[in-house]
């Protein structure tokens, strides 16, 4: 049946359609689909682990007990991941096992541009990178059998134009789930030194024997145009490449990564005066094909920097650019930012009012970041605000404290945990935000370990934030509401003066979803505002000034009050949430 | 036939996702090779979003680049001005005359641009401008904007206005489809 697929649905189908039983996976852009739409499947298991390390392992588990199992993530993830990754590669699987790593070049919603492909090199693993939904669906599928027959987990890895791009796909019958026989086999699966150390030599042959198999698979394909020029390309790049050069150019298109074929490479060089690699991010497939001693043209044309695009391709090439008319003024930036009636706000603008210096961690939340807020001072990776704060601290003892670390709710159980152990157990004088919203908001409300719900919406074991931080070693633990400014302020500047760590939960669910009921929007009487702009300080996209008053747009406010408590004037009426 | 290329440009929540769900299935219905390439994540907070929509034989790359679009549709008027460099010298830029302020100008760190439109037609870009949160409203809800839009979009494209209803009929939510239709007829119509 053909449909029009995003290529994380088409990775959920291929998969499902491949025979997965067990699916377990951390939300993150742009991976999060690909378990979203495995979770409308009733007759599997899918869920949200609190971390990418967990999902792994459910699905190193769920291998073991012979089943094909899968788990997904994006790219810095799989960072978090690489601890079983890299041993899964000596036990190898028993029911196949796909891990699918979402790469994110130019950014889109990323804190950095790294590429996966290195992964699957330094944990020698093969790696399939399809280059459309199609190819999504299919490779997702035979990422199974490649699995099992070669014994090895297999990375496949999207990127945000394939993850996030819909097109045409034909699916096939699938294949009905089978739980092999589970037989105990410590010297596979019991990875320490005497065990393992007869296990590298077998993933070393494994590499040879999948080189070998890279000659000739279906996944690296040759289109030969009788050219002299060559390029060798994958991915979405390889869509750029026949964009902009259509049949006048020899392709040699990379859909396994890793391990690269050897001869393939060197025939379809052969065969052309000039050859040329296309890749995104860094050079790859470049430095194996110049290892094989083969002059080409790779990153000095075509950047490691962001996305390509056709236009990449035909400048790279001679051809001019398209003609195209602009408008003469300057066009401002429209940066993402927090939601109007977002509970983030109250709580960010009571740390800027206090001049507080904050350590940021990765969500809606960064967002705080913004003008005219501009509360945070560091975001690194989930978690690391905790535990940054407490080496700030650490490092600045007997200084005046004014730091405290900001951290969602799904981040904490992802990462936050262990750094709140380590501030109680190594003893600085830190105050840990938890801004527990009630849902993983940044990545399209995913549930969590916190909100009482699962994957699929039904009610499940909820982690009670309060006596999990008292668990851990902080008798300092208080909730704020954070559309109470007066209380937020009491909360933030009583913890910075307790001699001990401390936790302020700010709760209060995401205004966006469905079950939070807002109120109508505040309006602004005119005749009593003194055109102060302390509203403005806000950062609410609901709140401008029109004509040298305060204006609020109805469209967007949704009754939160926060700006009503800051006005002196009583200027902005109406009921709030 | 040669590839075309259709751009939605607008503010993250305005509904530019429904609205390419909507061109995706009925040109794929309409038998053409399609690919829809959509921003999630972060910049979908209020920011700057843009989905390419392009059709045709064999389409290649899921993106549009500079002078390459065929058509625009822009659901705010800052927008439209941002996106108008993709625009092909002959294309048709529909835009929708609604101002929604980036927080740089909420703050007072840069000014809106009142003039952008008259600045593009000065340069020859076709500009359709309709104020299409007015009719959405007239249609019973200020989120069918998308819709209102699609439907004035939907004179630019060779398919006839039967399957644009069908299309709408199999991709909005039952209770929504008569508001749709209404505001897809006020776009039409406008």
């Amino acid at each position: 049946m053909k449909k029009l697929l995003i290529g994380n649905r088409a990775v959920a189908e291929g998969l499902y359609d491949g025979g997965l039983s067990v699916v377990s996976s951390y939300p993150g852009t742009p991976s999060t689909e690909i378990t979203e739409f495995l979770s409308e499947y009733g007759d599997i298991h899918s869920e949200w682990a609190p971390n990418e390390k967990v999902a792994c392992e459910v699905a190193f588990g769920a291998s073991l007990a012979g089943a094909r199992s899968a788990c997904a993530m994006k790219h810095v993830g799989l960072n978090v991941a690489a601890d079983p990754l890299f041993t899964l590669s000596y036990t190898g699987v028993n029911g196949g096992m796909v891990i699918c790593v979402a790469d994110d070049p130019a950014m889109h919603s990323s804190q950095n541009e790294q590429d996966s492909r290195h992964y699957a090199i330094a944990a020698k693993v093969p790696m399939l990178e399809p280059a459309d939904s199609a190819e999504a669906y299919a490779f997702a599928k035979a990422a199974f059998e490649l699995s099992e027959q070669f014994d090895t987990p297999v990375l496949l890895r999207m990127c945000t134009r394939i993850a996030h791009s819909q097109s045409v796909v034909e699916t096939e019958e699938r294949v009905m789930p089978v739980l092999k026989e589970y037989v105990k086999d410590p010297a596979k699966y019991i990875m320490m030194p005497g065990n393992a150390i007869r296990r590298h030599p077998v993933v070393e042959a494994r590499t040879a024997a999948l080189t070998e198999y890279a000659e000739n698979c279906p996944f690296n394909t040759v289109e030969d145009n009788g050219s002299d020029i060559g390029i060798i390309t994958s991915g979405c790049s390889y869509q750029y490449v026949k964009e902009a050069l259509g049949d006048s150019v020899n392709v040699l298109k990379i859909g396994m990564p890793n391990p690269l074929p050897v001869n393939l490479i060197k025939e379809f060089a052969a065969k052309v005066k000039t050859l040329y690699v296309i890749e995104e991010l860094d050079p790859i497939i470049e430095t194996h094909v110049r290892t094989l001693g083969l002059d080409v043209i790779g990153k000095e044309k075509f950047s490691p920097l962001g996305e390509f695009s056709q236009a990449t391709v035909a400048a790279a090439f001679g051809k001019d650019a398209n003609a195209f008319a602009t408008a003469d003024s300057d066009i401002p930036n429209r940066p993402p930012m927090m939601c109007a009636g977002c509970p983030h706000r109250g709580l960010f603008y009571t740390l800027a009012k206090n001049k507080v210096t904050v350590m940021g961690d990765i969500g809606c939340y960064t967002l705080g970041a913004v003008p005219p807020l501009s509360a945070l001072d560091s975001t690194l990776c989930m978690g690391a605000s905790v535990s940054g704060l407490h080496g700030f601290n650490a490092a600045r003892d007997g200084a005046d404290k004014k730091s405290v670390a900001v951290i969602g709710d799904s981040t904490f159980m992802h990462s936050g945990m262990t750094g709140l152990v380590n501030v109680a157990y190594n003893a600085t004088n830190s105050t840990v935000i938890i801004l527990d919203n009630s849902i993983t908001g940044m990545t399209g409300h995913q549930q969590n370990p916190t909100t009482g719900y699962n994957i699929k919406g039904d009610p499940a074991a909820k982690v009670d934030l309060e006596a999990l931080c008292k668990a851990l070693g902080i008798n300092r633990v208080r909730v704020v509401d954070p559309y109470d400014l007066k209380e937020c302020d009491t909360a933030v500047k009583e913890e910075l003066a307790a001699e001990e760590p401390s936790v302020i939960i700010s709760r209060r669910p995401c205004v966006l979803l469905k079950t939070v009921k807002t109120a109508p929007s505040l309006t602004v009487a005119a005749d009593k505002c003194k055109s102060c702009k302390r509203c403005m300080g806000l950062g609410c996209p609901a709140i401008r000034m029109k004509d040298g008053k305060a204006d609020i747009d109805t469209t967007l406010c949704v009754g939160c009050g926060v700006c009503k408590q800051l006005c002196a004037f009583d200027a902005i009426e109406g009921v709030t949430m | 036939m040669k590839t075309t290329s259709v751009m939605i440009v607008g503010v993250g929540g305005q509904g530019s996702l429904l609205a390419s769900k909507l061109l995706g299935r009925l040109l794929t219905d309409e038998g053409f090779d399609v690919k829809v390439s959509e921003v999630h994540g972060m910049s979908q907070r209020g920011g700057s979003v843009v989905t390419y929509v392009r059709f045709g034989d064999k389409v290649y790359s899921p993106i549009v680049t500079d002078g390459e679009a065929d058509i625009i549709i822009a659901f705010e008027k800052l927008e439209a001005a941002r996106y108008a460099r993709y625009l092909k010298t002959d294309g048709q830029l529909v835009v929708n005359t609604q101002q929604i302020d980036p927080m740089p100008v909420i703050i007072g760190a840069a000014q809106y641009p009142e003039v952008v439109l008259d600045e593009l037609t000065a340069k020859g870009v076709q500009v359709e401008a309709l104020d299409a949160l007015t009719l959405a409203r007239e249609a019973g809800s200020a989120k069918a904007v998308n819709i209102v839009l699609m439907g004035r979009a939907a004179k630019n494209f060779d398919i006839p206005y039967d399957k644009w209803i069908a299309a709408i009929e199999n991709t909005v939510a039952p209770k929504f489809v008569e508001m749709n239709k209404k505001a897809f007829d006020l776009g039409y119509n406008s």
